[in-house]
């Protein structure tokens, strides 16, 4: 079938069929019916990749990346360049947004086993791509050359000394100095523009693994034939936009009405690399990390359970031992992912407060937690649950909801 | 884009157009309004900042020091001005048809200069001479060559020369014939606010000429 009436269409896709691709991985593409809104975030995510890259370019148009400059040339985009306070305020809250969607996404995945047998390598994609968001978001955050900013730089850089040996010598390397400087605003810079055309490389690559086996859904049971699908279009694009819209419209209240929401007000203060400002905090998408690096008294331990924390992620294909996908059909797995949701939220919390008294110990019973519910509560109750009966196919489990209407193509018949 | 889908779903169409057709378009029209109003402001930003605008307001220069025959050089939003105090005699070979004759737009009738300069001298006092210093060639800076002959040949009776491709310029901006540049050089708006000291970048008070009118700088 021809993908397009239009001659210049057809004669380009006879020689290069980037037409037919499309249309096979986004028009014919089959898509389980029963996908929830929950199922919306990948494609969100991928919007908000689009909308930092096209605004960092035009920040980076405007922006001085040189230690004596970069505090007054972001305050000029706020101030002098057209529209700039508007393009730094989508590029500064989309960071937060994104990191949002992509949570909300990655939990997803946790809660429906989205990363079981054969998405085990779609899985270990993504969590590729948290880490290099992490790391974008970093530092596009030192960028600013604020208090709050150099004193980030500095406490995360440090972390790398605690590697025996040669930890001093990588610090130093990192900075390109004895102390973050120009040098390593520079770098930053150049890195911050460079790593998110890596996250566009590599969610491709999530893109074509996510294609190769197709979407999981909320039951978590195969595809097993036509009944089970709908194509992506109109239906899934329809329901993107939908929920585009309406993540735009919040994150246009918070662009508009509340832009500092989330900012650090140390961060309007220029760096002043004599003075530490009285409390240092990440943003907030990194504070849960955070609170687990102060949790443990040992500076080395401190650093390898931060970096276990996000590296035990791409284990978990493996030590999730039970066979049912779908939390939907897990008795005690369901009670026990949703504190580990809680367990974030506290953890988050905790790395937003001093370390002094009961955060202290929250903060290491919530550590513990994190590593428990990974280590051993994955792994043993894929052994002793015993999972619901799972329905025998999508169709009609989804017919059966509905309450037993006739069975066929009425559900597939529904006005997009 | 929804069209190749279902568009065989679509009904029957009524005459005109039907209800679903009216939607696409209507839908389509509004997510282009959407994108223009996307799209503008990040094109905008690359326009000149509030800063960059508000750098280009007018400066004095004070002439009291500038002996005959010298030039000074200032900048005026970020472009070289040419100010220079022209001798009696040089005032003289302007007007002389022996050179003029070798210019290509002696009388400057292309719109290179505000209404208040063009006559023979291109500027308001005619031993003041202030110019753009942009070759209108591919916008290289005119080396200033006031003396007649030398190496530009018997008969150079002095001016600019530009070294990139040539372009040579008499002492009032006036390119000549046969050389590359298209236009004589722009006189930018300016006026005297007492004796000795030049406005440049504001009119004298009774003009309105803009300067983004000119031919090309």
């Amino acid at each position: 079938m021809a993908v397009s009436q239009n001659k210049l269409v057809q004669w380009i896709d006879r020689r290069l069929p980037v037409f037919t691709y499309l249309d096979h991985e986004l028009n014919e593409y089959p898509t389980p019916k029963n996908l929830n809104y929950w199922w919306n975030f990948g494609s969100l995510a991928g919007v908000m990749l689009v909308i930092m890259i096209a605004t960092g370019i035009f920040l980076a148009m405007q922006y001085d990346p040189n230690a004596g400059d970069a505090f007054q040339s972001v305050e000029r985009i706020m101030r002098e360049v057209n529209y700039g306070w508007l393009i730094r305020y989508i590029h500064m809250n989309g960071a937060s947004f994104f990191f949002i969607v992509v949570y909300i996404h990655l939990f997803r995945g946790l809660y429906y086993g989205s990363y079981k047998a054969p998405r085990e390598l779609l899985w270990m994609l993504g969590v590729v791509i948290v880490l290099l968001m992490m790391a974008t978001a970093f530092m596009g955050y030192v960028l600013p050359w604020g208090q709050m900013s150099f004193w980030g730089a500095t406490v995360i850089t440090n972390l790398f000394s605690a590697i025996p040996g040669v930890g001093k010598d990588i610090v130093t390397w990192l900075w390109g100095g004895f102390a973050v400087g120009n040098p390593t605003l520079n770098r930053f810079f150049a890195l911050h523009y460079l790593l998110p055309f890596v996250i566009l490389g590599v969610v491709i690559l999530h893109i074509l693994a996510l294609h190769q086996h197709g979407s999981n859904n909320p039951l978590g049971i195969d595809r097993k034939g036509p009944q089970d699908s709908v194509p992506f279009h109109p239906y899934y694009t329809y329901k993107d936009m939908f929920g585009l819209s309406v993540f735009l419209i919040v994150f246009a209240i918070v662009v508009f009405y509340f832009p500092n929401l989330l900012a650090e007000p140390q961060n309007y203060i220029p760096a002043n690399p004599m003075q530490t400002p009285p409390e240092i905090v990440p943003d907030w998408y990194l504070l849960s990390f955070y609170a687990i690096l102060r949790s443990i008294p040992n500076k080395l331990l401190g650093v390898c359970a931060l970096f276990g924390a996000i590296f035990i992620l791409f284990l978990v294909p493996w030590l999730d031992t039970s066979k049912v996908r779908s939390a939907y059909f897990r008795p005690v797995y369901k009670w026990v992912f949703w504190l580990l949701v809680i367990d974030a939220f506290v953890l988050g919390d905790v790395g937003a407060h001093r370390p002094e008294g009961w955060w202290i110990v929250i903060g290491r019973i919530g550590t513990f937690y994190y590593f428990f519910h990974f280590i051993v509560l994955m792994p043993f109750i894929g052994w002793f649950e015993r999972p619901l009966p799972l329905p025998p196919s999508i169709a009609e489990a989804v017919l059966k909801k509905r309450g037993g209407a006739p069975v066929g193509a009425a559900a597939t018949r529904a006005k997009p | 884009m929804a069209d190749s889908a279902h568009s065989h779903t679509a009904g029957a169409h009524a005459p005109g157009g039907s209800r679903r057709d009216f939607l696409v378009i209507a839908g389509n029209a509004l997510l282009g309004v959407g994108a223009a109003c996307t799209v503008w402001p990040l094109i905008t930003s690359m326009n000149p900042a509030r800063d960059v605008l508000a750098a280009g307001a007018p400066i004095d220069v004070d002439l009291s020091s500038l002996q005959p025959g010298q030039q000074v050089l200032v900048i005026w939003r970020s472009r070289p001005i040419f100010i220079v105090h022209r001798t009696p005699a040089e005032l003289t070979k302007l007007q002389s048809s022996a050179d003029t004759g070798l210019l290509r737009d002696p009388n400057s009738d292309v719109l290179q200069q505000p209404p208040y300069a063009t006559n023979w001298h291109r500027s308001i006092k005619p031993e003041y001479l202030v110019l753009v210093g942009i070759c209108t060639h591919l916008g290289c800076i005119p080396e200033f060559t006031p003396q007649p002959g030398g190496s530009l040949g018997p008969a150079w009776p002095g001016g600019y020369f530009c070294p990139c491709h040539g372009s040579r310029y008499d002492l009032s901006g006036r390119v000549f014939s046969g050389v590359p540049a298209p236009y004589n050089l722009p006189v930018p708006p300016h006026h005297f606010i007492n004796d000795t000291t030049v406005r440049i970048g504001e009119n004298p008070p009774n003009s309105t000429f803009d300067f983004d009118s000119i031919e090309q700088i």
